[in-house]
């Protein structure tokens, strides 16, 4: 029983390094050039600092990760590791939050504040951002899933009758 | 035999039991009452948040045509989530306060320091959500974003961005001090039911 359980949160740890890393790299890797009317428009992500804090807080919890896989599992840092988790998913979803708000005015633009949508332009940049997004927000899932798991492996429900 | 185990504090002689109790209760509550005016005041500063200005846009002949711009913070669906996950936060910190009072009378398994630990948890994940998303959105409107031809916006409504700027800080401090909340429950629960798991596995 314990091994299932050293085993489940091995493998969700694994699919949550999966997903940080692929939304890292999917936003470090999305650029665009676009030419209109003779002015080149050159879309990357490092343009807003919201995207860029994106890619940092997805670096730190693939790291984060990374370490974390090859920890044996009985040790003294569970608590601090338990603490650390949640600060990783806070971190994560306030990064997707921050993305989503950029991204809504990019795609919807802001009239009372004068700004124009600019996704019509660098739609192949808006679209690959978007997939970013996604994988960070699965990411964002897992690490949760990590946490609520860690805290029900902490107790079992049915030592509490007494 | 087990069950006695878990109330009493280990090895304390009988007559400190008191002291060290009261000293560690009154953490919690005093830090909730804290988050719970943070949020409150974050939630109240920014649902306010309204300036109104009149500028002149054009002139014809010697008639100026004005203009009159609102600055609301419904314009902004990044603010509108931030005064709603804030309201929610303030209204748990207060239902959690009162809980930590009464809890004791309605309890018959034990689950309710395992609801609380993992409500707070929640909301300390939704608060850092709205807090960020306002953050970045008042970034862009003070420096604008000159790739994608934003203008900036607070140096023409420069009360409504320092009254943003003012809910988010404070939604910042309501924020750090549900994190502590939320880690010193968890850790507290861990310790609980470690010692029951001790307790229980001794008692075998």
């Amino acid at each position: 029983m314990i091994f299932s359980k050293r085993f489940a949160v091995f493998v969700l740890r694994f699919l949550a390094l999966g997903a940080s890393i692929s939304a890292t790299t999917i936003m470090i890797t999305s650029r665009e050039t676009v030419e209109v009317l003779n002015i080149k428009f050159e879309a990357k992500y490092t343009n807003t600092p919201t995207f860029v804090y994106f890619v940092l807080m997805n670096a730190i919890a693939s790291g984060y990760s990374l370490i974390l896989l090859f920890f044996p599992a009985k040790n003294k840092f569970g608590h601090f590791i338990l603490v650390l988790d949640l600060i990783m998913v806070l971190l994560l979803d306030s990064s997707i939050s921050a993305c989503l708000a950029i991204g809504q005015v990019a795609k919807k633009g802001n009239s009372h504040a004068g700004w124009l949508p600019i996704c019509g332009q660098v739609h192949k940049f808006c679209d690959h951002a978007a997939i970013a997004v996604v994988a960070g927000f699965v990411a964002s899932i897992l690490y949760f899933i990590i946490v609520l798991y860690s805290i029900h492996n902490v107790m079992n429900l049915f030592t509490l009758k007494n | 035999m087990a069950s006695e185990g878990v109330e009493k504090l280990p090895e304390v002689g009988h007559e400190q039991v008191p002291v060290v109790r009261s000293k560690v209760d009154w953490l919690v509550p005093v830090l909730r009452l804290l988050a719970f005016f943070a949020t409150l005041s974050a939630t109240l500063v920014m649902a306010l948040n309204k300036e109104t200005k009149t500028i002149v846009v054009a002139t014809i002949g010697t008639v100026p045509i004005q203009a009159t711009l609102t600055a609301k913070f419904q314009h902004t669906p990044a603010f509108v989530f931030f005064v709603v996950v804030n309201g929610n936060a303030s209204l748990h910190n207060l239902l959690m306060l009162v809980v930590n009072f009464v809890w004791k009378k309605f309890d018959s398994k034990g689950l309710v320091p395992l609801a609380i630990a993992s409500l707070d948890l929640m909301n300390v994940v939704i608060v850092s959500g709205g807090v960020s998303a306002a953050a970045f959105m008042g970034q862009l409107g003070r420096d604008g974003n000159s790739h994608a031809r934003w203008n900036k916006i607070c140096d023409k409504f420069e009360t409504y961005c320092n009254h943003g700027s003012g809910a988010i800080i404070a939604s910042f401090i309501g924020l750090t001090l549900m994190i502590s909340i939320s880690t010193i429950s968890l850790v507290r629960l861990r310790n609980t039911y470690n010692k029951i798991v001790l307790n229980s596995s001794v008692g075998v």
